[in-house]
């Protein structure tokens, strides 16, 4: 849907204040909201990793945080042993993200529907084990990082306006690469599999390679987003990985909007900001996140995209 | 020697519960079609009644009755006000739903029962321990665990194997037309499974309550072992079901209690005991990644579904 | 017959102690219309998910071209020439009509791990869709998402899909189910056209369209083959009429 529609406008101006919210934060002096919007911007380039196998792909994986904790855990690990050039970390975190996924999907993409599912799930507690038992890197309490990835100056990550705009130029780089995969050969592929993947084969593809790249890709971006996740809090732990995070990540998804490039990004926002405000309010704030989610499932599948959609149509009615 | 029978009935008991769990999982998967990913809430809910109803009414054996009859309640009251619209639904919807549900339990019992964990005393009359050979002593109390598991595993047997019930369970039908053929009333008996399903995990979950912490979260570590018990069995299999979950207690526990000494054997001490307690953790998921290799449909695979 | 293009040898299928098929043997030529039809159960559908390589047969053999198929995965099988339709509509529902039929054609395009390029713009995989659909019949819908068309629209795109490959062969499974009297007229014509082209092997139980178009037919009770020959002897044939024609008959069938 092309031209000013209701939703297209929406998501403009939320990239537009994407854009420009350093400045508006320096104007108000509220430098936490950078700190803030940056950590939603690398879990929106989580998000938008998941969509990619999940609303477009069509397999829900319940262990998609792992690759936060793998591509964390590897700067993580290259900073402690001394290594601090990005240049050499993040690469790392892309390769090792890459084979991570190349091994679990080939043996989880064997399986489909439920049964993935469970699979993913079990993968992702099984890595958390691996990760507790880093007793050299911290185990269950923890790596702390002392010094962010070292780049060229004057590029300097410590700094939050500078570390924000990096950020937020990869999401965009992920999100147009994203849109250029789903709309190539390979993507109608990936479509087509989640669609009726028995009709796929009949026609002639082979599609479990398919699905595995595409599951490749996907676990690199998360990858990368681990690694900015991890220069954000300059910390990496198992919890990062547990497979609670990844379903925030399905949660972002879905109440975001499964059938966008952007839809993950509005929902990781969305999520992001509800949780900053209620906890403001009450500790119990999650109680109402469960029975949310359940009914966004049951009336508003489309997520807040779908339903921003549908506003357009009815208002040219 | 005597370490390694201990372990072995231990083995047996975590095997019987994941048992209960993966039972329940697979007849509500079996009837219904339904992924419910919150069985492991009704396993936490049943473990936190019952340290309530102990603490209440002083006497063990009530507070499990009244537990195990409070989760069939609200097993029943979770599918008439939640679960029902599911139904028909992809099942990437069940599972999204059933996520949204325990997040809500997780919450409502941290309201409720606030957040530290509890615990549940093992009844005195029970807190002995019974010799089952000379020379070899076990806690009355797993015995007794063990004993019920084995009633109820037979009770699902004869229900599977004879009943008409059983023979919708066994032909794998999800199909309305059919159930309503057989002269049932399916809403009713649809929250009537489930209730059957949730009271199963709650019973796992109240048994297991004197031995392990009574804790937010306790079920889905939990439901993640029963995923894989189904997985290596078969979905929709519940003798594939019983004959994994024992394979899987009993891997799980031997494992953990004698790789440590295993690794030292060949690794040096240091390394063995840095990775030993992650390595035990592992193992199922090892055997997981063997039979997605070997034999992707389970060890039993139910055809056609 | 000089070497068919399929041959079936005994082949052989049971699940859980149902025997689906049974010590079927069975030749099609290379250019005829060749029908199997049986009453419900008869394992027809089996015989053509063996066929297009969904199931593995238990024993037998399958030949296709002289070359041993029995093993070759299913995605295999449309780039040697083989296609089929299912008998419950198989689309990509929630794409468009082109999208679907594009898909065919870029099955047989070479490898898809391109990533850059919108498969959308491209007129190598678009051209051919079009002109497939409109074949079919359906090149003014060709924009509208699949789930939006009729189930006898369907039924035409699964022929627009199965044709794209210029397949030597296809393997129809009840291209007529559900059908209206009017869309299965039509259907009739499209399948005469086409058996000029391809040769097909038609599982169907539509008995008037199954007697215009066969230039053979094999009839199937339980899995095994009863009866096979040209459709005045299988008419004839007392052991077919008994097992199977007896029924439409009793209904007021009319003959040819």
């Amino acid at each position: 849907m092309t031209g000013l529609t209701p939703r297209n406008f929406f998501v403009a101006a939320l990239l537009v204040f994407l854009i420009v919210l350093p400045v508006y934060a320096g104007i108000a002096g509220k430098p936490f909201l950078i700190t803030l919007f940056t950590r939603i911007i690398v879990l929106a380039m989580a998000a938008v990793s998941l969509n990619l196998i999940m609303g477009y792909g069509g397999m829900v994986s319940f262990g998609h945080a792992i690759y936060i904790g793998i591509g964390g855990y590897v700067v993580g690990i290259l900073a402690q042993e001394g290594f601090l050039s990005g240049f050499l970390q993040w690469p790392a975190a892309l390769l090792v993200s890459g084979l991570f996924a190349a091994t679990i999907g080939a043996l989880c993409l064997r399986t489909r529907g439920v049964y993935f599912i469970m699979i993913t799930l079990a993968f992702a507690q099984l890595l958390y084990y691996v990760a507790v038992g880093l007793d050299r890197y911290g185990g269950d309490d923890g790596l702390t990082m002392y010094t962010r990835s070292e780049f060229v100056r004057p590029l300097n990550m410590s700094n939050k306006t500078q570390f924000y705009y990096v950020c937020l130029i990869l999401l965009f780089g992920v999100m147009a690469l994203v849109w250029k995969v789903i709309n190539s050969r390979f993507g109608m592929v990936i479509q087509g599999s989640r669609s009726n993947d028995l009709r796929m084969q009949a026609i002639g593809f082979p599609t479990y390679r398919y699905r595995l790249v595409c599951f490749i890709i996907a676990g690199m971006i998360c990858g990368l987003a681990g690694a900015l996740l991890a220069n954000h809090t300059e910390f990496v732990s198992p919890a990062m990985m547990h497979w609670t995070r990844s379903g925030d990540l399905i949660i972002m998804v879905v109440l975001g909007g499964m059938a966008s490039v952007v839809g993950p990004v509005i929902g990781a926002v969305a999520l992001l900001v509800l949780e900053e405000v209620l906890s403001g309010v009450t500790e119990y704030w999650q109680i109402i996140l469960g029975p949310m989610l359940l009914l966004v499932v049951l009336f508003a599948r489309g997520g807040i995209d779908g339903l921003l959609a549908k506003v357009g149509t009815k208002v040219r009615r | 020697m005597l370490l390694f029978l201990e372990q072995c009935l231990n083995g047996l008991q975590l095997g019987l519960m994941l048992f209960l769990l993966a039972a329940g999982l697979t007849l509500i998967f079996g009837i219904m079609d339904l992924v419910n990913l919150a069985h492991g809430s009704f396993y936490m809910i049943g473990a936190y009644f019952a340290a309530t109803f102990t603490a209440l009414t002083g006497d063990f054996l009530l507070g499990a009755a009244l537990a195990f009859a409070a989760t069939l309640l609200v097993g029943m009251a979770v599918e008439v006000i939640a679960i029902r619209r599911l139904y028909g639904r992809d099942h990437l919807d069940h599972v999204l739903g059933t996520f949204g549900l325990i997040l809500f339990f997780n919450e409502f019992v941290r309201l409720v029962w606030g957040p530290a964990g509890m615990s549940v005393p093992v009844p005195a009359w029970l807190n002995t321990h019974f010799q089952i050979l000379p020379g070899v002593e076990y806690p009355t109390y797993r015995i007794a665990i063990i004993l019920v598991t084995l009633l109820v595993a037979l009770f699902l047997y004869v229900l599977v194997m004879r009943t008409r019930l059983g023979m919708l369970i066994r032909a794998g039908a999800s199909n309305r037309e059919m159930v309503g053929a057989l002269g049932v009333n399916i809403n009713l008996l649809y929250t009537l499974v489930f209730g059957l399903g949730a009271a199963l995990a709650g019973l796992a979950g109240l048994m297991q309550a004197p031995i392990l912490t009574v804790q937010i979260g306790m079920g889905e570590n939990i439901l993640i072992l029963a995923f894989v018990v189904i997985i290596i069995g078969g979905i929709g299999s519940i003798r594939g079901a019983f004959i994994a979950a024992i394979l899987v207690g009993l891997i799980d526990t031997i494992g953990r209690s004698f790789l440590p000494d295993i690794l030292r054997l060949l690794l040096s001490p240091r390394s063995a005991s840095a990775i030993s307690p992650a390595m035990s953790s592992m193992l199922i998921y090892f055997l997981m990644a063997v039979v997605l290799v070997l034999r992707p449909q389970g060890l039993f695979p139910v055809s056609n579904k | 017959m000089s070497q068919p293009l399929l041959q079936v040898d005994n082949l052989a299928k049971r699940f859980e102690g149902i025997v689906a098929t049974d010590d079927l043997s069975l030749g099609v030529a290379a250019g005829e219309l060749h029908a199997v039809i049986g009453p419900n159960g008869a394992g027809k559908t089996t015989l053509i998910s063996q066929l297009a390589g969904q199931l593995t047969p238990d024993s037998g053999r399958i030949h296709f071209e002289g070359r041993d198929i029995t093993a070759l995965p299913m995605y295999r099988r449309s780039s040697l020439g083989l296609a089929r339709s299912f008998q419950i509509t198989s689309l990509f529902l929630d794409l468009s009509v082109l999208d679907n039929v594009a898909l065919a054609v870029q099955a047989h395009a070479g490898h898809s791990f391109r990533f850059w390029r919108n498969a959308r713009s491209e007129a190598v995989l678009r051209e051919p869709a079009r002109a497939a659909l409109e074949r079919v019949g359906l090149g003014g819908r060709a924009d509208l998402p699949a789930s939006a068309l009729s189930h006898g629209e369907h039924r035409q795109i699964e022929l627009a899909m199965a044709l794209v490959g210029a397949p030597r062969m296809l393997l129809l499974d009840e291209p007529m189910a559900g059908l209206g009297p009017e869309e299965s007229a039509r259907m009739v014509e499209m399948l005469r056209a086409l058996k000029k082209e391809v040769t097909i092997l038609l599982v169907e139980h539509d008995m008037e369209a199954v007697f215009a178009l066969a230039d053979r037919i094999t009839v199937l009770v339980y899995g095994r083959v009863i009866a096979s020959g040209a459709p005045a002897e299988i008419r004839a044939n007392a052991a077919v009429r008994e097992a199977y024609l007896g029924e439409a008959e009793a209904e007021g069938a009319g003959h040819v």
